[in-house]
Formats: C-alpha cells, structure tokens, sequence
C-alpha cells in the first residue's frame, strides 16, 4: 500500500484582523451570513464517506490509545454525589488498573458543585478537570448568574470550562448578544479553557452550525462543543464535519487554532475511530491531540477498554473484568 | 501521525479458473474460429486468466443460440416470468456482490471501496428495477402492447464492466429480447462470472451470451445480418464506425460515447462539498468515467479559494492497490490507456498550463498516474477539448453565468454537467441552457436505475435507464 504524506492545514492565504467585528451587531450578522453554505447532503455524504476507512492492527492500536486520551469522562447527572465522582476521577486516572500502560483519559467533567470532590484525587496528575457552567445545559438564566457559576467552578479548581451558548439569542438572530455572552465567560474563566457548546441539535441547520462555530470563535472560545448530551440529537458525524472545516478555515483566517469537542451518543470504539479519521482527513495531524480534540463520554470509556485488551490479548474479555464507576 | 495500517480485501473469496471459453447457448464453449488472449491486473500486470477470442463463426454461433432463444423461449415468455428470471439473477448478485466485487476492482484496477460500494449496488439495483417493468410494458409509456425487436448486440467498454453489462442486459431482457454480449478486451472477468450466474439462476439457454474479444470480434457482431438493435457504449471514434456500419439496415441503435463535462463552481456555492464534487467528479475510477467533470469551471472571484482547498482535498487521496480497502485512486486500466493520459498530459503541459499533483509515491508494477489537476488552462488547449479519461482535471474561469454557459457548450459532446450554487433559481437558469443529457446540481456522479442516462451531440443518442431505456429495447 502506498499511501501519501498526511498533509498539514497551513494558512497560505493572508492572515485577517477580525477582532473588529464584535463590535457591530451589523458586522457580525454580515459577516456570519457571508460565510459559504453548507450543502446538506454533501456533508451528510462525505462523513459517511470518512466513516467506511478500515483502521486495522498498529493503527487500530494507535486510535484507541489516542482516543482514551481525548475522553472527557463525564457525569453530568442530579444524582451525581462526592463519592460517584471521586470514584470516576479515580478511573480517569487508571481507566485500566490490570494494565498500567493503559494511558489517563484527557478530563473529567462535572457539575460546579462536584469540582472540589474531583479536584482532590486529580491534583498534579495531569488529567484537566472540567466543569460544565452557565446554567448547564439550558443557559436560560440571566448573565450575571451564569457569570457566578463559572467563577464558582474556577474557584473550585476546574481548569476547563464548558460553557453553552445563548440558543434562544442565536436562533432570533441576536449574535451580538451571543457573542458578549462568550466574551464575559470567557474573561470569567480567567487561566480556565473556555469550550463553547453550541448544542447543535437545537441549531438543527448545517448553516446555523458553521455560523455558530466561526461566532464562538471570534469571542475567544478556546474548544467548540457540539452538545451537553440533554437532548435528543448529539454529535453526529457530519455536524462535528462542518465544525472541523471551520476551525481549520478559522486558523487559515486567524493564525489562531481552536479544538473541537464532540459530545454525546459517541458509545463504541468503532465510533470514535471513524471521528479521528475525519479529523485527520480534515484537519491533518495538528488536531490529533487531547489539547485539540476530545470526546464527551462516559459508557464510550469502556469499549475502548475493551477493544484494547482485544487487540493486545488477542481475545474480548466479559463487561466485568472492566470497571463501572 | 496517524498511518492506516493496509486493510486489503481478500482475494481467496473468488475463484478465478486459468481459462474461460465463450458462453454460447448457455454453455462455456471452446472457439471454433478464434484464439485466446490474456486479461491482466494492471495494478501488478500479473495474468489473470486466459480469455477465448471469438471469431466471425463463433458470434454467428452466439447469434443463431439468441435468435432461437428468443423465437422459442423468451418472447413467448410473459413479462411476470421473465421478472422472476430477473429477480432471481438480482438477487443472486447481491449474495455474491463481495465475490464480484474483489473480481472487478483485480481485472478493471478500480479501488474496492468503489466497486463494493458503487458498482455493485448500482449493477444489483438495474436488475431490481428493470425486472419490476418486465409485466409492466403496457404501462411504459409506448402504446398498449410495445414488442421487443429480437436480438440485441451490445458492446461495453472497461470501465465499469460489469456496471455497463446491467445497463444493457437488464432493460434487454426485461423488454422481450435476448442479447449477444461482447465484454472489453481488458475486462472480460466478471461477465464471464455473470454467465455463471445465468446458469446459477436457471436462466434458459440462449437467452445471453457472452462471446469475449476484441475490436474485430466486436465488429462482427454488430456487423452481423441477424442482429436487431446495436448498443453501444465507448470511444466516439468506434461510435462513429459502427453508426457507419448499421447505416441503411433495420438495426436499431444506441449509442453512450464520449465527454468532456464542465463542473461549474459559482461564487456562492457551498464550497467545502463543491471541493468533494470536483474530486468525485474526477478522480473517481480514476476518471475513467465518460461523464467525468474534466472541465473544472470556477467563477474567477474564488477561483484561489476554491483550488486552494481542492489541492489540500488532493493531498488526501490515497493512491495504490486497489484492494486495499482504503485506497481512493487504483490503477489505470491499461498501458495503452496510460499512455494516453500521458501523451494529452505532456501536450497540457506543452501548450503552456501549469500542471500540479499532490506528492504521491506510485507503486513500481502496474499501470499508475498521480492525480493531476492543469490550472490556467484555455478553451484552445487539447486538454480542455480532447476526453483525457484519466485523473487530469482542467481548471478553466469564467466571470457571468452566461460566459460559465458558453464555455460549458463549446465542446463537440454533451453528455454531463455540475453546477454547483446555492441560488436554486439559478440551477433552473442554467440546466435550461446547457447542452449535456445529464446536468447534476450541487452534487455529480450520481446514477439510479430510475434516471435516464445519455448524451447530446458526439456524446452519443438513445437513454439509457429509468423509462426511457426500455424505449431502445422496444419496437416503437
């Protein structure tokens, strides 16, 4: 087999100043509604494209451990107490404790009022801890409250914050309104990585999705997320397609490079094996990197587990043999 | 890094015998006037098996086996029975697609992902469909009761082998006639498989045959007093011959020849999927594809955007062996095609357009190009007025969309165009005025058994596909 060099997403064209265009609800809708449109079923056809490659033996191997290192592993539920996620922070550290080649996964992620529970198991070990924040997952709660709940996070001890954005804005065409709302969170988080939810399944347009990316760009945001996993439609292979396009036309534009996040409904090994194919054809090998890609998951941890201990055993083992935290 | 580790398909899963005789009177017969010819893998030129070459007196064999097939067994037939002949032989397709598959992508060079994902499906589909006209025919659109014509010659080229035998067996049989196939000379194999299946599905004797061969076996089939209707897909120039020779008979005929499509980018169109339909519609079996978009049409105010992203979407192309389910671009199909592609690069080259190819190492056996695209090509150039039918793109501007339609046109074939907007209005605008049988909008390549398929001008007459095909099997 013969195959070609990966080939890096470099920025031939001339870098661009679009700082300015916050400034102006005109500028920024102009500027949004400019970009090129997305043909639906082109993009629904070439990530199912991407999603037919084969990725066997060592490249197998090398997807797994890369994608076990990009997992958010992630609890985001009510009934979510100190010690569920302790124990989830002690599993994000040796996801595999009969293997300590087993990399830790990229993150855990959490409610605000969990992130101290979390913080004092992950301490020094390299794993980021992450918090959901603004009103997670509506964002229907007025700024200053959302602003409160992010500091409250950082305070905590989280060093990535998943914000979601104003859909209700958005969606009425109000993109400054969007656009100041990430700015504040952004500055809120302070050191903290800001990761922008779009919730893409509420935007439900392919359009809607690249205009929302680039303006969660353009405000500061240091990841695009596709969803908070609390309705019905997460990621899917062709939203997280679009998004991929934008951060790579946003650094051609920019010189500023952004990471993508993908969030919910990613289960299975063979999942998320066809995500890194479509971001290394993409994207290029840049993004191939838990500081630029990552996974919102929870079960998706233990398939990889799984499919690991497969390939170097040469057999599956049962559900039982990995742990449930 | 992330480098695919090689994922070939398996070879083992069909069965190639070292030597094929002809199907005639639905059994393998040895030659009686002929010799025998090699077919080869252009990915390693290795032999694959040694192919019967008929003669005059074989397809006159073949001719009389079709005739009395159809005088006795298939025209009588009614339509229901013949649909489940059909049926039958669709179906068995489908459970020995993975077996025909691997056979395509070893004998024609094309990568499997395409025949086991396009060809296949496609070829399986043509049967369903025409088999669901078969008790229809009344209903077709051609008066109460439309007659087959008889005997049906159909010659098919190497690109899609088995693909062009479903275009032209299936609205064949599904209409009442029976038909004398001639395969291509490189790419006889899988119909030669297809004929098992007619055996597999009990398909009465006579009703197809294969007679494998070259340019004079094909000669003497068209050429042939007892045939009734000529089809024929291929080069312009063999078109041109054989209108020539069925000239003042009562031989019905249809011709798919060549193209030269023009791929229209307009400044407002969705650019990220206009970049796969440019590829798709060029680099796709290599661009050995009569309705490939050759011509690349970009609206001059992106056309920088538009080649920038198209020369990093190249970059990406995988090019290699053909059963390695990753790879995009397989072989060229033969030396003499390679040469081809060649001679018309060298000329594109000549005459002053800037020729770029993305790095790509090709293997040292077989028949290989990289990928190329020519930009600041002219209308004057040969590689924007001569079918390359191979993986060069030519990257022409326009600035209005009447100069896009002009340029469009000015090409003696019209066979597909791609318009690629996201202004709807001016879809309609356009396909009004372009002359090409085909005109796809924001996407190219696309077939159905349902859509009628063929050309304007030196592209060729007749349709083939949908309702319109049955129109050329049918005495009307």
């Amino acid at each position: 087999m013969r195959r070609l060099p990966g080939m890096t997403a470099t920025a031939t064209s001339a870098r661009s100043d679009l700082s300015e265009l916050g400034r102006s609800e005109t500028a920024l809708r102009t500027f949004l509604h400019g970009l090129p449109g997305v043909d639906q079923v082109g993009a629904e056809q070439r990530a199912a494209q991407l999603g037919t490659r084969s990725i066997k033996t060592t490249a197998k191997a090398q997807a797994i451990d890369l994608a076990i290192r990009m997992v958010d592993l992630t609890t985001l539920e009510g009934a979510d107490t100190p010690g569920k996620v302790r124990a989830l922070a002690a599993k994000a550290l040796r996801p595999d404790p009969a293997d300590p080649s087993c990399p830790h996964v990229g993150a855990v992620c959490v409610y605000p009022a969990m992130v101290p529970h979390v913080a004092e198991v992950l301490r020094g070990s390299g794993v980021h801890l992450a918090s959901v924040a603004t009103a997670f997952p509506s964002g229907q709660a007025p700024l200053e409250v959302k602003l409160a709940d992010t500091r409250a996070a950082v305070e905590a001890g989280a060093d990535e914050i998943d914000m979601v954005i104003n859909r209700g804005a958005f969606l009425a065409g109000r993109y400054k309104e969007v656009y100041d709302e990430i700015v504040a969170t952004k500055e809120a988080c302070g050191d903290a990585h800001l990761k922008v939810i779009l919730e893409t399944g509420e935007l439900a347009t392919y359009d809607n999705v690249r205009r929302a990316s680039w303006l969660a760009m353009l405000a500061g945001g240091d990841f695009i997320k596709t969803s908070t996993g609390k309705v019905p439609v997460a990621a899917t292979p062709p939203v997280t397609l679009v998004m991929l396009e934008a951060v790579r036309d946003f650094r051609a534009a920019t010189g500023r490079q952004v990471g993508v996040k993908p969030a919910g409904g990613i289960r299975t090994t063979k999942d998320a094996i066809k995500y890194l194919v479509m971001v290394n054809e993409t994207v290029g090998p840049d993004w191939l990197d838990p500081d630029w890609f990552r996974f919102g998951a929870s079960s998706l941890l233990n398939d990889l587990l799984m499919q690991r201990t497969k390939l170097t055993t040469g057999v599956y083992a049962g559900p039982d043999y990995f742990t449930l935290d | 890094m992330f480098e695919y580790a090689p994922a070939p398909e398996s070879r083992s899963v069909v069965d190639i015998k070292p030597s094929y005789g002809l199907f005639i009177d639905g059994k393998f017969v040895d030659p009686t006037d002929g010799g025998s010819f090699k077919s080869i893998n252009p990915a390693s030129e290795e032999v694959l098996a040694e192919v019967a070459e008929g003669g005059a007196g074989d397809v006159d064999r073949a001719v009389r086996a079709a005739r009395a097939a159809y005088e006795k067994v298939w025209g009588p037939m009614p339509g229901r029975d013949r649909a489940k002949y059909l049926f039958r032989i669709a179906r068995i397709i489908q459970e020995r697609s993975r077996e025909l598959a691997v056979l395509e992508s070893l004998d024609n060079g094309k990568p499997i992902k395409e025949s086991r994902d396009v060809d296949l499906p496609l070829v399986a589909a043509h049967f369903f469909y025409y088999a669901g006209w078969a008790d229809k025919l009344e209903h077709a659109g051609f008066g109460p009761n439309p007659r087959p014509l008889g005997v049906a010659a159909q010659v098919i080229p190497w690109n899609f082998p088995l693909l062009m035998l479903a275009w032209k067996i299936a609205p064949a049989l599904a209409a009442g006639n029976t038909v004398v196939l001639k395969p291509a000379e490189t790419t006889p194999l899988t119909a030669l498989l297809f004929a098992e299946i007619c055996q597999q599905a009990d398909l009465p004797a006579g009703v197809v045959n294969i007679v494998t061969g070259a340019g004079e076996t094909g000669r003497a089939l068209v050429e042939h007093p007892g045939v009734d209707k000529v089809a024929f897909t291929g080069s312009t120039e063999v078109g041109r011959a054989i209108a020539r020779a069925v000239a003042g008979t009562r031989k019905k005929l249809t011709l798919e020849l060549g193209g030269k499509a023009a791929n229209i980018v307009f400044d407002d169109a969705p650019i990220d999927q206009a970049v796969e339909g440019i590829v798709n519609g060029i680099f796709f079996n290599q661009g050995h594809v009569c309705c490939a978009g050759s011509r690349l049409l970009i609206q001059e105010s992106v056309a920088d955007r538009v080649l920038e992203s198209l020369k990093r979407r190249m970059a990406q192309l995988r090019v290699g062996d053909p059963l390695d389910k990753n790879t995009d671009i397989g072989a060229i199909n033969s030396a003499a095609q390679l040469a081809r592609i060649r001679e018309l690069s060298e000329a594109g080259s000549a005459e002053g357009a800037e020729r770029w190819s993305p790095p790509c190492e090709l293997p040292e056996r077989g028949f290989w190009f990289a990928p190329t695209i020519f930009t600041g090509v002219t209308q004057a150039h040969r590689i924007a007025r001569e079918e390359i039918f191979g993986p060069v793109l030519s990257v022409l501007t326009f600035r209005t969309p009447a100069e896009a339609v002009e340029k469009a046109n000015n090409t003696p074939y019209g066979l597909s165009a791609g318009i690629w907007t996201d202004k709807g209005s001016r879809i309609l605008w356009m396909a009004d005025r372009l002359r090409a049988g085909v005109v796809w909008a924001n996407t190219f390549n696309k077939f159905d058994p349902t859509s009628p398929f063929g050309g304007y001008k030196e592209s060729g007459y007749g349709r083939e596909g949908g309702r319109h095909g049955l129109e050329g099997y049918l005495n009307v």
